[in-house]
């Protein structure tokens, strides 16, 4: 590895996991750096969803170490990882949409006013707070009372990302945010993906698309069959590496070898015959 | 809206309606099968079914007038240790739902009718009859009835007590679900229960939890039963549960969880009081009760999908 002076936030070594005979992860590693986005990148079922649940803490690993500011973790429950600053945007979204915005932002997490069996939930303080993170993250809800059911897709992940950023999180997990959005929207969560990191927080950005990791990573895992494919700072990578690297890259260099043997003039004939 | 329509009915078609009395005997029926509607919606909200909520009822009861006779309890020892019978069926039940993650639908059907053979057998074991022994003449039986099923006069009107704790659960239900964490909880439980636990909702908690509010309930009102009637009847109870999920419904309550509110339910109980005893007092066939049930439940249910898709065209 490169350059960075700073130790990193979060660290995997060696990480595995296997359900029964399948071995989802091998020998996984990896850093999250402060105020550094790492992209997770890889096919669908590259083992990409796995790594994610061990990192916020929904699976356990079986084999290696995986470290939080340099002491092992071993977290029974997403709560044990959000407690060490650890917070997941799930590519579903964590949030309900049948509840209003306020209540959706500090759900699991309320502010409360005086003494059980009264204590009750901190409605002014929790309404204008919302308003207010969403304002600074450029989102303006004209009604905070809406349910999150009616917001668009990516006015929903900034919901999520803004949520956890209150919520003094120190590590970003981003499960496919820009999957199911339109280039605009896309824009708009890439957009507050790097204000996340110019915040000062580790962002770990799982994406399928290149493209849209390229623009705003630091670092680039990729994931192949639950094993490392590729692991390399930005400054070694060009965009066609990464894109090359994400649709195959030896195997695909194999194929294109093996579909230039193929005579490309008895094609030709089979459609002229076809023709005449 | 509905309530008022059903109201107008009965007051247009059934001349007794129109008396101070007769809406006081609504209000107490209404309150019988609201008090258990707040906990069942409740339970809907998060996103549950509890199908042994009718049955559970008369277990409570027999529980407590079994124990209190059997043992020569007082009457309190008796209401306490059934409290703690209705609060273990609930917690079984919500036990077994989040842990073999099965729909509620099926461990509750299989709870209903479980209960409803333990009823039955148990009763006939213990008593040799098919209904629990009176227990009017034991001690803690004034001060009991007093609390469960007494009634006082208003303006010349007689109410029954069970109107004034019927206010009091849904004002309690309402508090704990539009302005606490609990309340936050309940509704995503029933809406993501996924989303809610990665963000760190106890999820399978709240759930146990509301289960074991439907076995308080019931409690409550099988101690109703017993100390108005002084005895109850094991084979009663069946088919009260689907009143009370259509008191939930009519109320506004979605079917799938997530949505809902106890003041809904209430209002559900009412229509489905005032059918009942407005049927009474029309002088129409009684035997048509359920029938009437059944329609106002369809009106209800179409009325609220219409409303909805009007609001979400806005």
């Amino acid at each position: 590895m490169t350059t960075t002076e700073t130790a990193p936030v979060l660290e995997l070594t060696d990480i595995g996991k296997s359900f029964g005979n399948i071995h989802a992860l091998r020998g996984v590693s990896l850093s999250v750096r402060a105020g550094e986005v790492t992209c997770i990148l890889g096919d669908n079922g590259a083992g990409k969803s796995t790594l994610i649940k061990i990192i916020s803490g929904l699976y356990q690993h079986d084999t290696g170490h995986y470290q939080v500011a340099g002491r092992p973790m071993k977290c029974s429950s997403p709560r044990d990882a959000l407690d060490q600053g650890i917070a997941t945007v799930y590519q579903d979204l964590a949030l309900v949409p049948l509840l209003p915005v306020w209540r959706n932002f500090f759900l699991g997490s309320e502010p409360t006013l005086g003494v059980w069996p009264l204590r009750r939930l901190d409605v002014a303080h929790m309404r204008r707070t919302a308003d207010e993170e969403l304002r600074k993250m450029g989102i303006d809800i004209p009604d905070i009372d809406q349910p999150v059911g009616t917001l668009s897709g990516g006015q929903r992940q900034v919901l999520a990302i803004a949520r956890a950023i209150h919520f003094g999180a120190k590590v970003l997990i981003l499960d496919e945010p820009t999957a199911a959005l339109g280039v605009k929207q896309s824009g708009v969560v890439l957009k507050y993906i790097s204000a996340a990191r110019e915040a000062g927080l580790g962002v770990i950005f799982i994406t399928h698309n290149p493209h849209h990791a390229y623009l705003v990573g630091d670092r680039f895992v990729i994931l192949r069959q639950g094993t490392l494919e590729l692991s390399a700072p930005r400054a070694e990578l060009t965009l066609d590496d990464l894109t090359h690297h994400m649709a195959g890259g030896a195997e695909l260099d194999a194929l294109k070898h093996e579909l230039q043997r193929i005579d490309a003039p008895d094609l030709g004939a089979v459609h002229d015959k076809e023709k005449t | 809206m509905g309530a008022i329509a059903v109201f107008l009915l009965f007051f247009a078609v059934a001349t007794p309606f129109r008396e101070l009395d007769s809406l006081s005997t609504v209000a107490y029926a209404s309150s019988t099968i609201g008090i258990m509607a707040v906990g069942v919606s409740l339970l809907m909200i998060g996103g549950e079914f509890d199908l042994s909520a009718g049955v559970g009822v008369i277990t409570s009861a027999l529980a407590a007038g079994m124990f209190a006779y059997e043992l020569s309890l007082n009457v309190w020892v008796g209401a306490a240790l059934a409290l703690v019978l209705s609060l273990t069926i609930g917690f079984l039940n919500g036990y077994l739902v989040v842990k073999t993650k099965l729909p509620s639908f099926l461990i509750t059907l299989s709870t209903f009718l479980m209960l409803q053979g333990l009823n039955l057998a148990v009763t006939r074991w213990v008593t040799g009859s098919v209904a629990s022994p009176p227990i009017s003449d034991m001690a803690g039986f004034g001060s009991a009835s007093k609390v469960f099923a007494s009634s006082f006069t208003v303006a010349g009107v007689g109410v029954q007590l069970t109107v004034v704790w019927w206010i009091a659960f849904i004002a309690l239900a309402t508090w704990v679900l539009l302005r606490t964490k609990v309340g936050n909880w309940i509704y995503a439980a029933g809406g993501n229960a996924e989303a809610a636990r990665a963000v760190g909702v106890p999820v399978n908690a709240t759930k146990i939890g509301l289960f074991m509010t439907v076995g308080f309930m019931a409690w409550f009102v099988g101690m109703h039963n017993l100390f108005r009637f002084n005895t109850v009847q094991s084979g009663e109870g069946v088919g009260q549960e689907l009143i009370y999920i259509a008191a939930a419904v009519i109320g506004g309550c979605a079917l799938m969880g997530g949505w809902g509110t106890a003041i809904g339910a209430a209002i559900g109980a009412l229509i489905l009081g005032m059918a009942q005893q407005g049927v009474v007092y029309a002088g129409w066939n009684p035997d048509l009760f359920m029938f009437f049930i059944g329609a106002t439940l369809l009106i209800a249910v179409v009325l609220n999908l219409w409303v909805r898709l009007r609001a979400q065209r806005r």
